[in-house]
């Protein structure tokens, strides 16, 4: 590791080394790479803000390495109910989070590793920035058979997608982030990406299936920790700075002024599910009564993940009808959320009458509905 | 002090004297003329900031301003318009977030160039918008003019939340998010710079002149991440208004306003359900009795029987002991866990105890019950519990956990509180509240002072069929089993 000559940049440089609570705003002149402590995709995900808000990119860009434990992440304008399967989520304890920035939905886990690259706005080129890690995946493995499409996907064996992209732009900076699969879990993946709901019409921006490879599966001697290596290797030589890594807890206040407040807005119900643009469900379900079993057809429109308005077919006199429009009219203006609605649901049951017949077609009925949340 | 008027009245007329509140001690002349040199611009520009603050609260009716969609880069010429900010009608400032695009995996955040009211938006959701069109009409206001492409100060774009508060050892100062922006990348702490605009708040230029008046420029943040001022942090400007009012005969106590706003929200879901459970619940006559219980052998019987439960994975805590000691006394006064119709005709025994427990959760409080504890041991009543707890967090309750409770316990003690008032759970008839358990000095059977763990119950009942009696009863009965944990004993099935 040689230290730059000049010496504003020298007493810049050790100030990080030496200082991290100095700030790494002030990094030397041409790049600087990072590397986050946490594996929790809200922290990892505030970062990204916080750099993007408050970082003077004009003389300096920036590189991020960032790893999640599991997790689902949904692009900017998505609709997770159309893109993954949230029940299983729930059992499995997967998180959702929805990134700030554009594209398709993906599935993190530590086998898969986060670059993130911030430029100014008139420095965004995505190409050139995936041209970079594959030079760096080639100089690791010259026998991968890799390269970038025009959908700036990296495909190996010009088939499997080991690699996907998103980008935000600011008024003055922006980010071109990518995954890279290393050695994640492809059946949880395959799982947690395949959504249930039916009959659901949205205008939200859909995600491209694909098929997908681990690079282990390639070269089992290949470990993230050496990916990452390598990619912040070809960054400091194509940056000429210093293959130097600085390591930032994303909780630290003093470091990041003000993340802490980013990443709990990350983790409202108000981001993560009331920012889907406007949908529809219009579905129908059976159910099992006693020895009958009975078609119900719902419909219902959600907007900012609350149910606007919702009608249940149900066979005639099944339910008091005074009953059925009571849990519509409570459904209207709720969130459309399994746990608020079996909440209402058995609250509203108070107020029946004391029937278990009635009860229990209740419940059932209610169920049923939770079930397409 | 006769100087200082002076300069103040000269202030008035001349329009370029140094204002009044910058004046430091008048005994150190050397000090005043350096402070004088210092503030000398920033005073005017100051001043006539003010002039025109004065003129832009009138009404505007300025130009309109097409702004055009910019340049996204790598060659995009159309993007999808996927989320507006704004509406027709809404008043912007340079830099506010105006809406966010989309084009092939990149989603951009356009912000606004001018300040001013948005006129007319060119696209509906989801439309395509062209870059070099027209995205939004601002009416500019006419005395502010048009906003210089290239902005000397970098400040990033952002959400559009109102102006927003921000406590900082308790004073409220008041700054757009662009301006707190602005200070945050320049390591300014808002507290020590003096707002000019309505109510105190701080401007862009206030920063900007905080800076001009620390560097003469705008640098990036030095690494000991404070400003030094040329003069000691005592007397920069936080002690300017206070300087004002010892010197200046004239009063200019400016009272204290709060801009803050209220903020409607429509009742929705769950609140809406429990709007309309509470408001039935007030149609029942409720009434309250309430006693002390002596919990200093339960407290040691627990402390025993804690690393047992944990041996068997479950976490022991004093409401299972609750529960089966009201369930208990259910047996001998079965008109607490009946219901009453609607019409209040008939009364129903309910034969299981489905004893609910309150449990406070993100959605607000919910209330799981422990099916059948007639027929259950206190280390099921733990491990039911364990489960309806891990639920509860986790906001994956199911509608039989929720539904078709008899009878119910607040253990309100453990946020805080000794007695209450708990309304009762339609349909049931009987609700109980424990307070904290306290350690209080009680005196014992020989008269002596002793150390007491004492816990209070209150409890509602249905005045309709429960009367006050059959409570007090049940409630001694209770009282007697956790009192005496060892005379659970001789009733358990």
């Amino acid at each position: 590791m040689v230290l730059q000559s000049s010496f504003k940049n020298c007493l810049q440089l050790s100030c990080i080394l030496r200082t991290p609570k100095a700030g790494f705003r002030d990094a030397a002149n041409g790049g600087l790479i990072i590397q986050s402590l946490s594996n929790d995709v809200y922290h990892n995900l505030a970062v990204e803000d916080w750099i993007h808000d408050h970082m003077n990119l004009e003389n300096r860009q920036v590189l991020f390495l960032w790893r999640n434990s599991p997790a689902v992440v949904i692009g900017r304008h998505q609709n997770p109910w159309q893109e993954c399967n949230l029940k299983l989520m729930r059992q499995k304890n997967i998180k959702l989070a929805r990134r700030r920035s554009g594209g398709g939905t993906v599935y993190h886990d530590l086998g898969n590793i986060n670059l993130t690259f911030f430029t100014t706005r008139k420095k965004y080129e995505r190409m050139e920035n995936l041209k970079l890690v594959v030079k760096a995946l080639k100089a690791l493995r010259p026998q991968l058979n890799i390269h970038v499409t025009d959908r700036y996907d990296i495909l190996l064996d010009r088939q499997y997608k080991i690699s996907g992209t998103a980008a935000k732009l600011g008024r003055t900076t922006a980010y071109h982030h990518c995954t890279l699969l290393c050695n994640a879990d492809k059946f949880v993946l395959s799982d947690v990406l395949k959504s249930p709901y039916k009959g659901l019409k949205s205008n939200a921006t859909p995600s491209v299936p694909a098929s997908v490879k681990n690079l282990f599966e390639e070269d089992p001697s290949l470990t993230c920790e050496m990916l990452l290596d390598a990619i912040a290797e070809e960054y400091a030589m194509q940056h000429q700075i210093d293959h130097h890594i600085t390591l930032i807890n994303p909780t630290d206040e003093t470091v990041l002024p003000g993340i802490n407040n980013k990443s709990k807005e990350l983790q409202t119900w108000e981001w993560i599910y009331g920012k889907t643009p406007k949908f529809s469900v219009s579905t129908c379900f059976n159910m099992v009564y006693k020895d009958s079993v009975l078609d119900v057809k719902v419909d219902m429109d959600v907007k900012h993940g609350r149910i606007e308005t919702c009608n249940i077919d149900l066979p005639e006199q099944w339910l008091p009808p005074a009953l059925c429009s009571e849990l519509v009219k409570s459904l209207s203006g709720s969130k459309f959320c399994p746990t608020e609605t079996t909440a209402l649901s058995s609250t509203l049951l108070r107020m029946c009458p004391q029937d278990d017949e009635l009860h229990s077609k209740w419940n059932l009925l209610c169920e049923n509905m939770t079930m397409l949340m | 002090m006769a100087a200082v008027t002076a300069l103040r009245s000269g202030c008035r007329t001349a329009g370029r004297l140094v204002c009044a509140h910058h004046v430091r001690s008048c005994s150190s002349i050397r000090f005043v003329k350096s402070k004088y040199v210092c503030v000398f611009d920033k005073s005017a520009f100051k001043f006539s900031r003010q002039q025109r603050l004065f003129r832009t609260s009138a009404v505007s009716c300025g130009q309109i301003v097409q702004f055009k969609l910019s340049d996204i880069g790598e060659g995009i010429t159309e993007v999808t318009v996927k989320e507006w900010y704004i509406k027709e009608g809404d008043s912007v400032s340079q830099f506010d977030s105006i809406c966010e695009v989309q084009s092939d995996k990149a989603s951009v955040t356009i912000t606004s160039r001018y300040d001013g009211i948005i006129r007319k938006l060119h696209y509906n959701l989801d439309e395509i918008a062209y870059v070099g069109k027209p995205l939004v009409d601002i009416e500019i206001d006419a005395s502010k003019g048009v906003a210089p492409e290239e902005d000397v100060v970098e400040t990033p774009a952002m959400s559009h939340e109102e102006h927003t508060h921000q406590e900082i050892k308790g004073h409220k100062t008041l700054a757009t998010p662009a301006v707190r922006r602005l200070a945050m990348e320049n390591n300014i702490k808002l507290s020590e710079v003096v707002g000019t605009g309505k109510d105190n708040r701080i401007l862009k230029e206030d920063i900007l002149n905080y800076l001009a008046k620390q560097t003469g420029a705008i640098l990036p943040p030095s690494p000991k991440a404070e400003i030094i001022p040329p003069l000691p942090k005592s007397e920069t400007v936080p002690t300017a208004p206070k300087d004002k009012a010892r010197k200046i005969p004239v009063p200019v106590s400016r009272p204290v306003v709060f801009s803050g706003k209220d903020k409607t929200e429509p009742i929705t879901g769950f609140h809406k359900a429990m709007v309309k459970t509470m408001s039935a619940a007030l149609k029942i006559p409720h009434f309250g009795y309430c006693d002390e219980i002596d919990l200093t052998q339960l407290v040691q019987l627990r402390e025993e029987m804690k690393p047992l439960a944990q041996i068997r994975g479950i976490k022991l805590s004093f409401m299972p002991f609750f529960i089966k000691a009201a369930s208990l006394g259910l047996l001998q006064y079965p008109i607490l866990n009946a219901s009453l119709d609607e019409s209040c005709q008939n009364v129903t025994y309910k034969a299981s105890h489905n004893i609910g427990v309150a449990m406070d959760t993100e959605q607000g409080l919910i209330v799981p019950n422990v099916k059948n504890v007639q027929v259950c041991s206190i280390f099921e009543i733990a491990s039911e519990l364990n489960r309806l707890q891990a639920l509860g967090s986790a906001g994956q309750l199911g509608t039989n956990d929720l539904t078709g409770g008899t009878f119910t316990l607040s253990n309100i003690g453990t946020i805080g509180g000794t007695y209450a008032k708990p309304v009762i759970l339609p349909p049931e008839v009987a609700i109980g509240a424990l307070g904290k358990i306290q350690i209080l000095p009680r005196f014992n059977g020989k008269g002596e002072v002793f150390k007491a763990q004492i816990m209070n119950v209150s409890w509602s009942a249905d005045h309709r069929i429960i009367d006050g009696a059959t409570m007090a009863r049940f409630s001694n009965l209770w009282k007697s089993y956790l009192e005496n944990p060892a005379s659970m004993l001789l009733d358990l099935k």
